[in-house]
């Protein structure tokens, strides 16, 4: 099985936002929701970098070791998922992301934050793979169809690039190598332990 | 020298020429192209200067400004490892100490005989506030060690799903009863901060160990120097509670995500504590001490409890009711 991750190649990341208004779209993603979104770092300086941020799907994620529900769960390709029947929308997730990942529906005043949303690796949920139900509370299962999640496909610049670490890894590396500069795998240190060196 | 050393001589000679002066020659040249490399910020660089990395988003959501905020990790360590053992080690530890105390000490008798006459100590408000507080607590302690404990203990004996929804309505509990906590808090504090000003009597009592270790009679007022340490615990703890809570309960509105991280700290820390110390105060209040349980049960004592236990209160009680006659208790009797 894969071991599938996401990598923002930030020197070619364009801000154009493409990514987040196509996973909203995909998921019908609630109002006030973002799974995605982009940070741009040391905005309007020669140094700017931008870089699309979801769920990183982590090693170990802290979400899912905080959690007093025991909500998450990881899948075999190790896309980390959490069942919203369980979810009690404590908020403990977010403060634990180190991507800020979860997503709350409501605002949060007197624990009503509703169930926690957050990226699914267009792999769904706990219901059956493709149905009605899956979609309402998750979103579309892309992955359940062989394809990769739906920011990454779309990309226009190829900047986010989905699916088995070690092959965009290396997709990295060599563009790292051909064009000679790379800032580096954004946040993998962070979620995987583990960096990419061009 | 052969002809075919003498052209590798000369070929080394201009190879090394060439070398010489190619780098000054490339240093040298126009820099009108930027180096995206050289310009660019990365994580060590960001990691270096900040312990977080900040940045600036389209989408109308402050809370999502940063790109990476590794104290999520650190949070993950204090929530899952730290704070398991420091509430188990406070409320465990207590509870090892209150057991080991009753079986040396034993309950705590007074050398009396009961008089039947019954004198007032806590008046209606005052025991209706108590209990109204005592039950908020429980509920708060109880819907509280859930988010620590409940996955471990309770989860694997009641399935997921029975879990997460009792685990929702204790949420809701938390949530709701912190109100009615506080406003009893409040209660309990106007009406007792007068006599739980520190006196000298409290001193004499800390040195003797409160009489309850059986070395001579204490002399004390209407609370003794233990009942106000509890008095300004609770308050300042249910202070430091209630702030840190609401932040937790309005969360964003006045702190970003590393504050709520360390809100969330200083709310378990001082809950757990908090709930140690009321196991004391619960064991002191009920099979601890003879007559104790009977003050806030019932709100009447007798008589000669009251000497034996808070003398200057009873003198107090005596004086301010010489006629009192034995086994009358008059409700109409203003507070003392």
């Amino acid at each position: 099985m894969a071991r599938i991750k996401f990598l923002c190649d930030a020197d070619r990341c364009i801000e154009c936002n493409a990514c987040v208004t196509a996973c909203k779209n995909e998921h019908d993603v609630p109002w006030g929701i973002n799974r995605r979104r982009v940070v741009t770092i040391n905005d309007g300086k020669p140094s700017e970098r931008s870089v699309s941020m979801a769920c990183m799907h982590c090693t170990d994620a802290p979400c899912a070791a905080v959690c007093p529900v025991s909500c998450f769960y990881t899948t075999a390709d190790a896309v980390v998922l959490h069942s919203k029947d369980l979810c009690i929308g404590c908020g403990y997730c977010f403060y634990a992301c180190p991507f800020g990942a979860p997503q709350y529906p409501k605002v949060g005043n007197f624990g009503s934050r509703g169930k926690m949303d957050k990226c699914t690796y267009c792999a769904g949920g706990p219901e059956a793979d493709l149905t009605t139900v899956e979609y309402e509370k998750y979103g579309s299962n892309r992955l359940a169809e062989g394809k990769l999640p739906l920011c990454a496909e779309m990309c226009s610049t190829k900047s986010l690039l989905a699916g088995d670490g070690d092959i965009i890894a290396a997709i990295y590396k060599e563009r790292v190598t051909k064009r000679g500069y790379g800032s580096g795998a954004w946040g993998w240190r962070t979620a995987y332990r583990e960096t990419i060196t061009g | 020298m052969s002809r075919r050393t003498v052209g590798h001589a000369i070929s080394a000679f201009l190879l090394a020429l060439m070398l010489a002066f190619s780098i000054p020659a490339h240093a040298q040249a126009p820099t009108t192209a930027p180096n995206p490399q050289a310009e660019s910020v990365n994580e060590d660089m960001l990691f270096k200067q900040n312990s977080r990395i900040d940045g600036r988003v389209s989408i109308p959501d402050e809370r999502s400004r940063f790109l990476i905020q590794p104290q999520g990790r650190d949070w993950r360590m204090f929530h899952e490892v730290t704070m398991p053992w420091i509430a188990g080690l406070a409320i465990l530890g207590m509870l090892l100490a209150l057991v080991i105390f009753y079986l040396v000490f034993g309950r705590i008798r007074g050398q009396y005989s009961e008089t039947g006459d019954r004198i007032v100590r806590f008046r209606f408000v005052e025991r209706f506030t108590h209990w109204m507080v005592a039950t908020c607590f429980i509920v708060l302690a109880l819907s509280g060690l859930n988010y620590i404990y409940g996955k471990r203990l309770l989860m694997p004996i009641m399935g997921p799903y029975a879990f997460a929804e009792m685990s929702q309505w204790l949420k809701y509990a938390h949530n709701f009863f912190a109100w009615p906590f506080t406003v009893g808090i409040l209660i309990m504090f106007v009406v007792w901060v007068r006599d739980n000003l520190p006196s000298r009597v409290d001193l004499e009592w800390i040195k003797k160990g409160g009489g309850l270790t059986g070395r001579g009679h204490v002399s004390a007022g209407r609370f003794n120097a233990g009942q106000k340490i509890v008095f300004w615990g609770v308050t300042l703890g249910s202070l430091a509670m209630f702030v840190s809570g609401l932040a937790l309960l309005f969360p964003f509105t006045v702190t970003g995500v590393n504050g709520m991280q360390l809100t969330s700290i200083i709310h378990g820390i001082i809950g757990a504590v908090f709930i140690a110390g009321i196991l004391a105060h619960i064991y002191i209040g009920s099979v601890g001490m003879e007559g104790a349980f009977e003050a806030m049960g019932s709100g009447t004592v007798d008589r000669e409890w009251a000497r034996q236990h808070h003398d200057l209160w009873a003198d107090q009680a005596d004086r301010a009711d010489p006629a009192a006659p034995a086994g009358r208790v008059d409700p109409a009797r203003p507070r003392i």
